[in-house]
Formats: C-alpha cells, structure tokens, sequence
C-alpha cells in the first residue's frame, strides 16, 4: 500500500529520464521513418568513418612488423664478380672470426639464381642466360651488442673496406626507411581522419540543418506555446547522436570485412617473405574510438546545426 | 493584469504598428480589439505574448515587465498566456489530442496530467470524440476549437485571441464568442482583436478602437 503511494509520484529524476529515453527513441523512430535517404547518409557518414579506421589498422600492422624486424638486423656482403666460391668461403670464415659478428651465411650465385627462379617465376626466361650475373653474397648477423643500429653501423663501415667487396648493405636501413614510411603513413591517415571527422561533422549538421527547415512551422508552434530552445533542440541532438552511433556501428563493420578480405591475400604475401605474420584486427583502443567518436561527432554536427538555425526561428 | 505605458513598436522597416498606446486591462476583465487591417491590433497581442519587444514604453502581464524578461524566460513568460489564432496554427501531423497536449508537453507535464487535463478542455470545447482525429479532417469551427482547447488547457490567467472568428459564419462565431464569455466567466483575463463590429456591438463588452497604431476609442459598447 505504502509503495503504491510512493510510486503515483514518480520523482523528478526518472521523470526527466524517461522523457530523455522518450525523444530519443521517438528520434530514432523518425530516422528509421525514412530509411531510404537516411540510409543514404548514413552509408556516407559510414564510409568516411571505416575509410581512415580501416587504412589506419593496416597501417598500425606494417609498423608492428617493422618493430618485430629491427632486433634481427643483419648485413649483406656482396661480393666482386671475380670472386669465385672457395674465395668467397674463406672470406665467410674470416669475417666470422670477427668479436662483432655472430655468424655468417654463405648464398653463392648458383644458390642465389636457383631460389630466384623459384621465388619469381622467371624461371624460363633465366634459362637463355649464358651467365649467371648474381654475386656471392655473404650475410652478416651481427651479435647482440652489434645489433644496435649504432654498432651495426660501424660494422658496415668496418666490411665496406674490404677488398673483395663490391657493396655492403645494412638491412636495418630499410626497416628504418620502412618505419619511416610508416610513420608519414599514419600521419597520412590521422590528417584524413581528421578531414574525414569534419565531413561526418558537416553531413550531420546539414542533415538536421534540412531536418529543422522542413519543421520549421512545428518549431515556430512550440515556442508559441511555451517550448524552450533546450526543449527544441532535444530530439535534433538526439538524431545527431543516432546518426553517428549508426554510422560508427556501420562503420565498424565495414572496416571487419574489409580486413577480412585482405587477411588472405595479406598471408599469401608473408609467406612469401618466410614471415608469419598475419594481419591483426581493430585494436581495442581504435574500437573504443570509432564506437564511442563517432556519437559525438554526430552530436557536434547537431550542435553546430542548431546553434545556427534554431534562434533564426521566431514565431510570429 | 495587462497594462501598456506609452508603448510604440517601429518595425524594422520604419513602419511604427503601435504608436504610443497605454491602456489597462484588470485581472478577469475582458476587452475587444478592433480597428480597421493594419491598425496594429496583432501587433498589440503580440507585444503581451512577447513575440515581439516594444521600442518604446514598457508592457505588463501578471505583474511582470516583459522589457526585463531574457529571451531564455520568454517561454515561461508564454506558459502564462494562452494565444489563439485566426489561422489556428495546429500540428497537421499530429491528432486532436496531441495538438492540445503540446502546452503540457512543452512544460513538461506527467503523462496522467496530460490525459485528464486535455480531456477536460476538448469536453470544454465540444470535440471529446474527435481526440483521435487529424487536424485536417475537422471542419474551420472545429480546428478553432481545438486551437482554443490548446490555449486553455495549461489553465493560463491571460488569453489573447487575433480574429478567432474570421472565417466562421455568424452561428459558429456566436458560438465561439459564448466560449470566450464562459471563460471570462472563471476569472480569465480576455483580449480579443476582431474585425466583427457587429458581433461585438452585440455582447455590450468594453472595446479598444485602434487607429494607424494609436487608441482613438476604449470604452463600454451598449445593445
Ligand atoms: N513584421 C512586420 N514588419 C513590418 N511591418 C509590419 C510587420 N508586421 C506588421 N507590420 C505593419 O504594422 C502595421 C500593423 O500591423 P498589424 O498586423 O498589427 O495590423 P492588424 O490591425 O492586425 O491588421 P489586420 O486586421 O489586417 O490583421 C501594418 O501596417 C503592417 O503593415
Ligand atoms: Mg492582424
């Protein structure tokens, strides 16, 4: 009896609550209302939020590849023309013998060419060669200590001297190049996400800027009698912020099956390269950032929609 | 309860609609605007309803100077007084019912409040069993009434009419006018602009004259 009491007065707060949960449903109601347009914007607001997320991932899994490379930094000898196998042997053995060097790897240029016709697929037209123009190359792991980009360098410099040595090339410079790239890559991308975020900013805001057109008399009547702005712009906000759930959840979804399309080709290609690496999905911290970003963004399109035209509606 | 001192509004295009008018009107009384087309009597309503600010000279309703209201306190200051309009300005879109509950959904009124207090203005005009019905589908006296119900039905001590009997026929005006007149009969202040001389010579009420913006006659009609 007593509760009964108790609840024909529902207090303030879940009476603001539910009328929140009220116009945010009635929002989402009219959105879906029209799906063929709003489905239109949503698909735009969609793609402009799965392009950066999806270039950003594939992105993120070249830099992690990278970092799994630079411990394992080794150097390339090649060696003259003129130096045939057993020079090449003893050269092997004697840069082994150095305190900096791990061990080394002999590839002659009967082994070279055999895995390349293998590797390429050129192995007919390879045939018609008279000779073999590949050098004997000899590859160099430094040890631990001499595996710092700093020491490795010095060793280049040391290998470089040597008479019998046509070029020497540290591998750690293309991990550092490739790093490098990467590094301008994710700029790329966060600079399109930011051009991108502004787009889904703009769409939003002039999609509910239509929206407030096209109920222009039905706003003008409410404040005749009685609405307040805040009032107003509720439900506009409220489809502003369904906008880019809906978009971001599209998004979101888009980027999955565009990276499960890649990840076959993606492990073809690391096979190819003897690596293991197969392409890692969204990150939790990127899918946080999508699924709660791109509500805001939806908002703020709202907010920026309203703040314009909501004040230049006056009854009359 | 209404009260005008010296009040002008210059529109922006030059055009003075009101030209320095002061007149009251006390709490529970009821007057008639008249005066020929553009002799500022919507100009007058819509200073009371704040939807337009004086350029000079201060205007009253319920004790409040609405030259001091901020815009963010004008819909609180438009809860208060109810306005009713020739061209009815209902929600197409929307039933009967949820034209008349707008005022109480705007002010946030609870759901059972809203049900019975509507209920009690559409029986008040006469259209309890067309609730459920679109706007359109009504007849000009009936969408009159629903627009009057929607006035009334936050119980406001101010109501304002601009020509709510212009495209009704005698029957239906005398109609609409007893409904004010019962109103009236309650305690609610009534300012009502109409071009209807004839209807208004009939209900000996007092009656303001406007003429190019200024007051040229206030006094008591007789039969
Ligand atoms: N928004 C506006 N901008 C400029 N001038 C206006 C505006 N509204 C009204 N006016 C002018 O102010 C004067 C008074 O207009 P108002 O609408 O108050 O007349 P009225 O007495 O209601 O006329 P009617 O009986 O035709 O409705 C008119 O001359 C009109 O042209
Ligand atoms: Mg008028």
């Amino acid at each position: 009896m007593k509760s009964k009491t108790r609840n024909e007065k529902p207090n303030f707060i879940s009476i603001w609550a539910m009328r929140h949960a009220q116009t945010a449903v009635t929002a989402l109601g009219r959105l879906l209302l029209n799906p063929l347009s709003n489905g239109m914007t949503l698909a735009v607001i969609a793609i402009a939020i799965a392009l950066p997320t999806t270039l950003y991932v594939m992105i993120d899994n070249v830099r992690g590849l990278s970092d799994e490379w630079q411990g394992a930094s080794s150097i390339s000898l090649f060696l003259k023309t003129d130096i045939d196998e057993t020079q090449a042997r003893a050269i092997a053995q004697r840069v082994a013998a150095l305190d900096s060097v791990a061990n080394t790897q002999l590839i002659t240029k009967a082994q070279a060419l055999e895995e390349f016709k293998e590797r390429s697929g050129f192995g007919a037209a390879l045939d018609l060669l008279k000779d073999n123009p590949l050098p004997n190359v000899i590859v160099i792991t430094p040890n631990e200590a001499s595996s710092t980009p700093m020491a490795a360098k010095q060793l280049l410099s040391q290998l470089k001297t040597l008479r019998e040595v046509d070029s020497a090339q540290l591998d750690l410079e293309w991990v550092q190049r490739l790093e490098a790239i990467t590094d301008l890559f994710i700029r790329g991308v966060l600079v399109l996400a930011a051009l991108l975020g502004a787009g889904v900013l703009l769409i939003v805001g002039n999609t509910i800027r239509l929206e407030v057109q096209h109920r222009h008399s039905e706003i003008e009547i409410m404040k005749l009698v009685g609405a307040t702005d805040r009032f107003i712009r509720r439900p506009f906000l409220y489809e502003g912020l369904w906008y880019g759930l809906l978009g971001g959840i599209a998004a979101l979804i888009m980027s999955i099956i565009a990276l499960w399309l890649l990840s076959g080709p993606v492990e073809q290609i690391s096979g190819l390269y003897n690596s293991n690496f197969a392409l890692d999905w969204l990150s939790g911290e990127a899918f946080l950032l999508v699924f709660f970003g791109s509500p805001l963004l939806g908002l703020g399109g709202a907010l920026l929609a309203l703040i314009r035209h909501l004040r230049m509606i006056q009854p009359d | 309860m209404i009260r005008f001192d010296n009040v002008s509004k210059r529109y922006a295009t030059g055009h003075e609609g009101l030209s320095n008018t002061s007149f009251a009107i006390e709490e529970g009384q009821m007057a008639f605007l008249t005066g020929h087309s553009g002799a500022g009597k919507s100009t007058l309503l819509r200073l009371i309803g704040c939807l337009e600010r004086p350029t000079r000279g201060q205007v009253w309703v319920n004790d409040r100077n609405l030259n001091k209201l901020s815009n963010s306190q004008i819909p609180y200051h438009r809860r208060d007084v109810g306005m009713i309009f020739q061209d009815h300005r209902l929600l197409h879109d929307r039933t009967v019912f949820d034209n008349v509950a707008l005022p109480l959904v705007v002010a946030g009124a609870s759901p059972n409040e809203i049900k019975r207090r509507v209920n009690a203005a559409l029986d008040k005009v006469g259209l309890l069993h067309k609730e459920r019905s679109m706007p359109l589908t009504l007849s000009g006296g009936e969408q009159q009434r629903v627009g009057i119900a929607r006035a009334v039905v936050s119980k406001p001590k101010v109501l304002l009419a601009d020509e709510p009997t212009g495209n009704l026929d005698p029957e239906l005006s005398k109609e609409i006018m007893e409904l004010f007149m019962e109103f009236n009969r309650v305690g609610v202040t009534l300012l009502i602009a109409t071009h209807d001389i004839a209807l208004i010579l009939s209900m000996s009420q007092r009656i303001i004259k406007l003429d190019k913006g200024r007051i040229v006659a206030d006094g008591w009609a007789r039969k």
